[in-house]
């Protein structure tokens, strides 16, 4: 784990392979499960992955309120860091993170892969585009949420108190990014235009959390962009099927930019 | 001692229909509003009779649920304000965390202060976990926003020269300018629940009254000494007035019959806790610690059924607790009038003193007669002694 300034913000960042520089940007929750996608991962880039200003253990600067704050902290990581041409991976909330960087500046992007994406908003007022999952019911939830819940969720009980704690302030956070208006920009949708980089968007067949339905109707928002769907996969398929993602990522990669 | 007669207003008669949830996702089509009437009518009738009595009186407000029918804990409190004459009103309480505009909450506020010509005290609450749904705010912000909503209030109750700007975190005004001002000056005494020795501290430092709930012979001193210890280090005196602690309190002309009232009334502990567990810990509404733990245990509902404990620290489940265990926990003082005062003595004595009791003398079924007659005996017999508790 290594530690970026940037500003106020003392970023805890995991780095790892070697390669093309490749920005990862985690969801709410689960962070640790992401460990074996970020090894395929690092086979053939050199992956960054921040954690989020306030989740585990890091620190969040109390103006550090809004997914735009983020937003603009990861451009601000790009720029210190001199990166360029740079793939960038976002899952789930961190989806919704590489949404708001794009729209405003992709000059250090070359590729965008959106994996079960949230942070835009379809539907009408009355329609729930992105399951309430502070409503559900656990079990409901976890089913929402894996394709084999039982493969990928820890046993709680048996966690250290320094990793519970963790899971605990990923959870807060998401909550202060993304409760209200819940887990999307009402504005987002509009400049959905500017994602002007090639974009891959991946989906969990499964998914019960953001239907495939959402992630079909990103990609007709998105200028340039394809659609995969991962079988046997739910919310987050890079945990589930890390290698199949990851090799999705891989040829998405090396395709030509029309 | 200030007696203050508490109910929750309960809609009872939608208990036997509801499951695992008595809270937050209940459909309204059980409540019969015709029978809701019938009940805010004798509930108001029980709080009127109090002002004979020379018992004060408390109100407070839930969200969609069955156990407390009052979703606004100034409705009650302005029609008491004209109702009664003489004793105090407290809300405990405004929920400011959870409210959108605090400004409106200083409006309710000084009105009914003023109405009742200066019988008010105002309580602000953060609110139980499972009131975040109904009304989204954000957990993780809860309390943050409670304290810059108390204080917008009281700036606004206090400000008395024309409008002043806020351009807080979480609330925007640019003319803030409450009319009526309060009666009382320079604002009603404010309160607020505590149920921590953390949160205590928070109210010892800005001299709140804590009322605490549901916290028994267990957990009760270190809340009390937190409060006593962090008061005297700032430089106030924590006189008993700054203290208060709720019971149910069944009271008879035999120990059998306030038994049975005290065994009613506990249709309130039995209840309360009852809610989908999903909503029972939204996240961030507890330190990460705490949240941590309840990890390790399984939920928010494994942790909170190791809340209530007899004195030697056994859990007590509430759903099915005795009038025996109740009492044993420090949540009820039941039996006869020298019954109840002696129970109310020890825990006095145990928590090292105390300058209200909030009683809970109407809860679950207990019906119109029997809370008359309890509220009755209580005033004619136990009210009398109470002098010689703190003053």
């Amino acid at each position: 784990m290594e530690r970026i300034a940037i500003g106020e913000v003392s970023l805890e960042v995991l780095m790892a392979g070697e390669g093309p520089p490749l920005l990862f940007l985690h969801g709410g929750d689960y962070f640790q499960q992401n460990r074996q996608f970020i090894e395929e991962l690092a086979r053939h880039w050199r992956v960054i992955v921040p954690r989020h200003p306030g989740f585990g253990a890091t620190e969040r600067p109390e103006g550090f309120r809004t997914v735009h704050d983020l937003a603009y902290l990861y451009l601000d990581l790009l720029d210190r860091q001199d990166l360029r041409n740079v793939m960038l991976v976002g899952s789930s909330f961190g989806g919704w993170i590489a949404l708001e960087m794009c729209v405003r500046c992709v000059e250090r992007i070359g590729r965008l892969a959106l994996i079960d994406t949230l942070g835009v908003k379809f539907g009408g007022r009355e329609e729930r585009d992105i399951a309430d999952i502070y409503a559900l019911p656990a079990e409901e939830l976890l089913r929402r949420t894996f394709f084999e819940p039982g493969r990928a969720v820890p046993d709680y009980a048996r966690l250290a108190e320094d990793e519970a704690m963790a899971i605990a302030r990923d959870r807060a956070a998401t909550a202060l990014y993304g409760w209200r208006p819940y887990m999307h920009n009402p504005g987002l949708r509009q400049w959905l235009h500017r994602v002007r980089v090639p974009t891959l968007v991946v989906w969990g067949e499964n998914d019960g959390i953001v239907a495939p339905d959402y992630g079909e109707k990103l990609r007709r928002s998105l200028p340039d962009a394809e659609f995969e769907l991962i079988r046997r996969a739910g919310h987050y398929p890079q945990i589930e099927c890390p290698g199949e993602v990851a090799d999705a990522l891989g040829r998405f990669a090396r395709s030509e930019v029309l | 001692m200030q007696v203050w007669h508490f109910s929750e207003m309960a809609y009872h008669p939608a208990w036997p229909q509801l499951g695992e949830s008595y809270r937050v996702i209940i459909p309204s089509r059980l409540y019969d509003p015709k029978i809701g009437a019938d009940l805010y009518h004798r509930y108001l009738d029980e709080w009127a009779l109090c002002d004979e009595l020379g018992i004060n009186i408390m109100t407070n407000e839930h969200h969609a649920t069955a156990t407390c029918s009052d979703p606004v804990c100034t409705i009650p409190m302005a029609i008491l304000a004209r109702e009664t004459k003489k004793v105090r009103l407290l809300a405990l309480g405004m929920p400011i965390g959870n409210r959108s505009d605090p400004i409106r909450v200083a409006e309710e506020y000084a009105m009914i202060d003023v109405i009742s010509r200066g019988r008010l005290e105002m309580g602000f609450v953060k609110g139980v976990p499972f009131e975040i749904s109904p009304a989204n705010t954000n957990p993780a912000e809860l309390t943050e926003r409670f304290w810059e909503a108390h204080d917008l209030i009281l700036k606004a109750m206090t400000s008395l020269d024309g409008p002043f700007n806020w351009e807080g975190t979480h609330f925007h005004y640019r003319q803030v300018n409450v009319w009526p001002r309060p009666y009382q000056q320079p604002h009603p005494p404010v309160w607020t629940p505590v149920g921590s020795p953390e949160s205590a501290i928070e109210a010892a430092v800005r001299g709140i009254v804590i009322g605490v709930l549901n916290t028994g012979w267990v957990r009760t001193p270190a809340i009390f000494e937190a409060y006593r210890s962090k008061a005297r280090e700032v430089g106030r005196e924590p006189t008993p007035d700054r203290l208060a602690y709720m019971a149910l309190i069944g009271v008879g002309e035999t120990r059998e019959e306030g038994r049975r009232r005290a065994d009613q009334i506990l249709g309130y502990s039995r209840t309360s806790g009852i809610v989908a567990p999903q909503f029972a810990n939204p996240p961030g509404y507890v330190s990460p610690r705490a949240a941590a733990q309840m990890l390790k245990a399984g939920g928010a509902m494994a942790a909170r059924a190791t809340r209530v404990q007899t004195k030697d620290g056994r859990p007590i489940n509430p759903r099915t607790m005795s009038v025996d265990e109740a009492i044993d926990a420090g949540l009820s003082f039941a039996g006869t009038p020298d019954d109840v005062f002696a129970q109310l003595r020890a825990f006095y004595d145990h928590v090292g003193g105390f300058g209200h009791l909030l009683m809970m003398g109407q809860g679950g079924l207990l019906n119109h007669e029997e809370t008359v007659a309890n509220l009755k005996l209580f005033s004619k017999e136990i009210l009398p002694r109470v002098g010689v508790l703190a003053k």
